[in-house]
C-alpha cells in the first residue's frame, strides 16, 4: 500500500519538477501547485494510512479509539492547502499583472529586472 | 503588570501582527496607518527589551498555547539567541519606518504597505521565538506572502519580473521544507523542536534522516542565499523600493540563517554524516561567488545584494566549522550585518535622494555637496569591510580565527581575500558617488530630508558602540553559542526534566 502511494507520489513530483524546468510562468505556476499536492500526500502518507476507524471520539468518552486514524497529519495537511492555495492565488495574480504590463510570460523575454543597472549595458542605467 | 511580563514571548509577534489588522481595517486613512505602525513597533522595541531582560535573568523562556501539553500543542521559546534575534528585528522595523516616513510614496500606503509591512515584522519575529517545525513553516509562508507582496508594491515591470523569480524560487524552498517537516514527522512522530532533539539524538541513522537534513540544508539554503542557491536574491532584492530592500536584506535572509543555525545544532549536528563537508563547501562558494558578482555591478543595489550573499557565507563558515568560538562569531556576525546591512541600504536611498540615480556611473560629487551623508554613508561601509574597530572587524576576526583555531586555513584564506574584496567594491561606491566629480553640475544640491539621516545615524551609531566596546556583545554571543551547541540546555527549558521521550511518540 505505502509503496502504491509513493510510486503515485514520486509520479506527481515528477511532473511537477518537469513543468517547473518549462519556460512560460504558468506552466513553472502548475509545476509549483503539482509538487506541493504531492509534498501534501508525502505529510498525509507520513501518518500511516491504512483501514483505520476515522479520529473521532465516541459519545462519553475521552480518548480516541484504539488504532484510530492519526488526526495530526490531516490537520496539518489542511493548513498546508490553505496555505498553499493563497501563495498560488497571489501568483496567478502576479502571472496576470506580469502579462498585462509586459505583454508576455515567456521567461526567456522577461528581463526588466536584470536590466536594471545592469553592467553590461554601455549607456548608463537603463 | 503580571500579564504584561508573564506573556513577554508573545508580544514581539502580537503587537504587529494586531497593529497589521488595525492596518488594514484603515485601508484608506495612511496618516492613521502611519501612526499606528510607528506605535506598534516603539511597543514591540520595549518588549523585546523585556523579552531579553527576562532571557537574561531567568534563563530561556518557554510559553505553551491552548493549555496542550507541551510536545503536543504549538510552543514559543526564547533562548538567548532568540530574544536577541526579536530584539534587532524590532530595532530595525522600528529604524526603517522612521527613514520610510520620508521615502514611502502615497501610493505605496494606498497599495497597502504598512499591513504588508507589519505582517513581516511579526512573521520574522514569530519565525525567530517558535519552536514547532511545522510552526516554522507557517511563519515562513506568512513572511513570503508579505514579502512578495511588498516586493510588486509598485508594480513595474521591472519588479513583477523580480516578484515572479523571487516567487517561484522561495514557494520552491518552502515546498522543500514542508516535505522534511513530512518526512520528518513520518520518522519521528513529533514536530517540537525539543523533543525532536531529544528523539533524533538516540536515533539511528538512516536514508530518511539524511533525506529530511539535506532538504532542510536545501530549504534554508533558498530562503538565506546559500551558494548554489542564491541567484534570486540579486535578481529581485534590488527592483523593491529602497526602505523594503532594506528590511529584506536587514531580515528576511538572517531568517533562513537563524533555521539552519537552530536545525543542524538541535535536531542535526553538523559533525555526522559529511554535513560538515558539505556546509564548509557551501560557505566558501557563499563568500566568493557573491563579492565577485558584487565586483562587477554598477548599481548600488545590486552590489548590496551580491554582498548579502557574500556575507552570509561568513556566517555559514561559523556553522561549518560548529566550534563554539566559531558560532559565537557567527551569531555576532548575524547581529552586526542586519545593522550594517540595512543601514547601507538605507544609505543608498539617501544617495538617490541627493543624486537622483542608483547608477554609480551617473552620480558622483556628493562628498562635497552632503557630507553628513559621507560619513554616514562610511561608518557602515567601514563596518561591512571588517575596518576596525568598527563592529564587521570582530566579527570578521572571530570567524577567522575560530577558523584557524580549528585547522580549516583555506576556509580562513577564502574569507580573509574576500574580506579584500569587499574592501575593493565598498571603495567603488566611495569613489564613484562620493569622490568622482559629478556628471551633471547642479546649482543647488538636492536635500536628504532628515528623517532620512536619522534612523542612517541610530544605526551608525549602534555600529559604533558594538565596534567600540565589543566586550559585552562578544560575551553574549559566546553564551548563546554556547547554548547552540548544548541542546540539553534548550530541551530542558521546553519539556521540563520529568518527561521521559517515550510521551513524544504521538503516531
Amino acid at each position: 500500500m505505502t509503496l502504491i502511494f509513493a510510486a503515485g507520489i514520486a509520479a506527481i513530483m515528477g511532473c511537477g519538477i518537469y513543468m517547473l524546468l518549462s519556460r512560460h510562468t504558468m506552466r513553472i505556476l502548475l509545476g509549483v501547485m503539482l509538487m506541493s499536492a504531492g509534498v501534501n500526500l508525502v505529510i498525509f502518507l507520513a501518518g500511516r494510512i491504512g483501514p483505520n476507524p476515522p479520529p473521532l471520539i465516541e459519545t462519553g468518552a475521552y480518548t480516541l479509539v484504539a488504532d484510530a486514524a492519526n488526526p495530526l497529519p490531516q490537520a496539518l495537511v489542511l493548513t498546508a492547502i490553505v496555505i498553499g492555495f493563497s501563495l498560488v492565488a497571489f501568483a496567478a495574480a502576479l502571472a496576470l499583472q506580469t502579462f498585462r504590463t509586459s505583454g508576455t510570460l515567456d521567461q526567456r523575454d522577461l528581463g526588466s529586472a536584470e536590466a536594471l543597472g545592469s553592467p553590461y549595458d554601455k549607456e548608463a542605467g537603463k | 503588570m503580571n500579564l504584561l511580563a508573564s506573556q513577554a514571548l508573545t508580544w514581539p509577534v502580537i503587537i504587529p501582527l494586531a497593529a497589521a489588522a488595525l492596518c488594514a481595517l484603515a485601508w484608506h486613512r495612511p496618516a492613521i496607518q502611519r501612526g499606528i505602525s510607528l506605535l506598534a513597533l516603539a511597543l514591540m522595541l520595549a518588549a523585546s527589551i523585556l523579552l531579553l531582560v527576562q532571557v537574561e535573568q531567568n534563563g530561556t523562556q518557554m510559553i505553551a498555547f491552548g493549555g496542550w501539553p507541551v510536545p503536543f500543542g504549538i510552543v514559543f521559546v526564547a533562548d538567548r539567541l532568540g530574544a536577541a534575534m526579536a530584539l534587532i528585528t524590532a530595532i530595525l522595523a522600528f529604524s526603517i519606518i522612521v527613514f520610510g516616513f520620508a521615502d514611502i510614496r502615497r501610493r505605496q500606503e494606498h497599495a497597502g504597505f504598512h499591513p504588508l509591512y507589519l505582517g513581516m515584522i511579526a512573521a520574522v519575529a514569530g519565525a525567530f521565538l517558535t519552536g514547532d517545525v511545522f510552526n516554522l513553516y507557517v511563519w515562513f509562508e506568512i513572511m513570503l506572502i508579505t514579502a512578495m507582496g511588498l516586493l510588486a508594491i509598485d508594480r513595474t515591470r521591472a519588479q513583477l519580473d523580480g516578484t515572479i523569480k523571487y516567487a517561484v524560487l522561495n514557494l520552491l524552498g518552502t515546498l522543500l521544507f514542508l516535505l522534511a517537516v513530512g518526512i520528518l514527522y513520518g520518522a519521528t512522530g513529533t514536530l517540537n523542536m525539543a523533543d525532536l532533539g531529544l528523539v533524533l539524538a538516540d536515533a539511528e541513522p538512516s536514508a530518511a534522516l539524511g533525506l529530511v537534513a539535506a532538504l532542510f540544508l536545501v530549504a534554508f539554503g533558498i530562503k538565506a542565499g546559500y551558494f548554489p542557491l542564491f541567484f534570486w536574491l540579486p535578481a529581485s532584492y534590488h527592483t523593491a523600493s529602497i526602505v523594503v530592500s532594506a528590511i529584506f536584506a536587514g531580515l528576511i535572509t538572517k531568517v533562513g540563517v537563524y533555521a539552519s543555525f537552530r536545525v543542524f545544532t538541535l535536531l542535526f549536528s553538523v559533525e555526522d554524516g559529511g554535513v560538515r563537508e558539505v556546509v564548509a563547501v557551501m560557505a566558501a562558494g557563499t563568500m566568493l561567488f557573491g563579492v565577485f558578482g558584487a565586483a562587477v555591478q554598477w548599481d548600488i543595489r545590486r552590489i548590496l545584494s551580491f554582498h548579502i550573499v557574500s556575507q552570509i557565507g561568513y556566517m555559514m563558515l561559523g556553522l561549518a566549522l560548529a566550534t563554539p568560538a566559531a558560532m559565537a562569531g557567527a551569531v555576532f556576525y548575524i547581529v552586526h550585518h542586519i545593522i550594517v546591512k540595512a543601514n547601507l541600504f538605507l544609505a543608498a536611498g539617501a544617495i538617490y535622494r541627493a543624486s537622483g540615480t542608483y547608477d554609480l556611473r551617473r552620480a558622483g560629487g556628493l562628498m562635497a555637496s552632503h557630507p553628513l551623508l559621507a560619513l554616514l554613508f562610511a561608518v557602515p561601509a567601514l563596518s561591512l569591510a571588517g575596518i576596525p574597530p568598527l563592529s564587521g572587524f570582530w566579527a570578521k576576526f572571530m570567524v577567522i580565527d575560530a577558523a584557524f583555531a580549528a585547522e580549516a586555513h583555506w576556509l580562513a584564506g577564502i574569507g580573509l581575500v574576500v574580506g579584500l574584496l569587499t574592501v575593493f567594491s565598498m571603495s567603488k561606491i566611495w569613489v564613484e558617488a562620493f569622490w568622482k566629480a559629478p556628471p551633471v553640475q547642479r546649482k543647488k544640491p538636492r536635500r536628504v530630508p532628515v528623517l532620512m539621516l536619522l534612523p542612517m545615524a541610530g544605526l551608525g551609531l549602534l555600529t559604533l558602540v558594538i565596534g567600540f566596546s565589543p566586550e559585552p556583545f562578544v560575551v553574549y554571543a559566546e553564551a548563546a553559542a554556547a547554548a547552540l551547541l548544548d541542546p540539553s540546555s534548550y530541551i530542558d527549558a521546553v519539556l521540563g526534566t520529568a518527561l521521559s521521550p517515550e510521551s513524544g511518540d504521538a503516531s
